[in-house]
């Protein structure tokens, strides 16, 4: 449900950059979202979709791109990408710690870029 | 002309930099901002209750409230005597820093040692939302079972305390408070853990002393 706040920050975002790039309209916005956000795309989809209908943003299509989640172990220090649900509980494939691994990446919530036209 | 433009920016800035003014807010008056989060129920405003009584004359503390719809949970606070703000967010998930920001407007901080955001109950989105607090403070109740911090990792991995609410109904459930404990510690070894029963008041002194300590910290 906290889609609709992140629709808004979004929105807020792309409005500066369309002032500063001159776009007038937006047909499309990269956004990255790590394994670990707990944003859901359907939701952000619809929560967007309504914020922006009758605006220069309606129609703009949301493209997601994921970025895995990588850890460090925090025992031996390996570096790796664990390919299961329980994400904070991996299995180091190293030494086997599961336990407190830092996260390297797999918080993102960034725009990673629009397109539009002038 | 179609044109494609790199932007990079984090979607959350905007609450992140109005935190950063709340950080800062806080600081220059010694204040001790701490974030309670938790599931619907688990017992953030009757730990408050029993809070505010029972250090009324030790620390100065004043409750923002966040709430779906109703002042129900800022009425119980200021029957103790403490100021509570009510933010409604009408719907809304989570309290973010700009509603704190507004909410502080009304509130008198040089007069106070301590500042309880109660967020809105849901182990979900209140994370994500930087309130420019000292510390998040988590409450499980041993009626939601001990799974949670396992299920629900990021509000763990970024508290610094986690209360375990309503121990006196451990003969009653199946809440492993070792398990709940581990899995807790190995998303985030430093987090202290309290378990409390904040109806019979049994454990509740360690997190006083907590608290204490912590708003003493602040003043210096």
């Amino acid at each position: 449900m906290h889609e609709m706040s992140i629709a808004d920050a979004l929105i807020r975002i792309v409005e500066t950059e369309m002032a500063n790039h001159g776009l007038r309209t937006v047909q499309r916005i990269t956004i990255q979202h790590g394994a670990l956000s707990t944003m859901v795309p359907e939701a952000l989809d619809l929560a967007f979709e309504a914020m922006t209908r009758g605006t220069a943003l309606e129609g703009a299509v949301l493209e997601y791109e994921k970025v895995p989640l990588s850890l460090r172990c925090s025992k031996c220090e390996t570096t790796f990408s664990p390919e299961v649900r329980s994400l904070h509980f991996a299995p180091c494939p190293s030494c086997g710690e599961e336990f407190a691994h830092a996260v390297l990446t797999g918080k993102e919530l960034n725009i990673a870029h629009i397109e539009g036209d002038t | 002309m179609s044109k494609a433009i790199p932007v990079i920016r984090n979607i959350l800035d905007a609450n992140n930099r109005l935190a950063d003014q709340l950080r800062n807010v806080y600081a220059e008056n010694n204040l001790l901002a701490l974030n309670l989060m938790s599931s619907p129920g688990a017992g953030k405003t009757s730990l408050l209750e029993r809070t505010l009584n029972d250090l009324r004359d030790e620390l100065r503390m004043a409750v923002i409230e966040g709430d779906l719809q109703t002042d129900n949970d800022a009425r119980r606070v200021a029957a103790t005597g403490a100021q509570a703000v009510q933010i409604n967010t009408e719907g809304g998930c989570h309290l973010d820093s700009s509603m704190i920001l507004e909410a502080l407007k009304q509130m008198d901080l040089a007069a106070l040692d301590v500042l309880f955001i109660e967020n809105v109950g849901n182990l979900v989105c209140p994370a994500e939302f930087d309130l420019g607090e000292r510390a998040k403070v988590t409450l499980l109740s041993v009626t939601e079972g001990d799974d949670k911090p396992e299920k629900y990792p990021m509000m763990f991995a970024q508290s610094k305390v986690l209360l375990l609410n309503k121990i006196d109904l451990l003969p009653y459930v199946d809440f492993d408070l070792d398990r709940a404990t581990r899995f807790a510690r190995a998303l985030n070894p430093e987090i202290v853990v309290f378990p409390v029963s904040c109806r019979t008041g049994e454990g509740l002194e360690p997190w006083y002393v907590w608290l204490k300590e912590a708003a003493l910290a602040e003043r210096r």
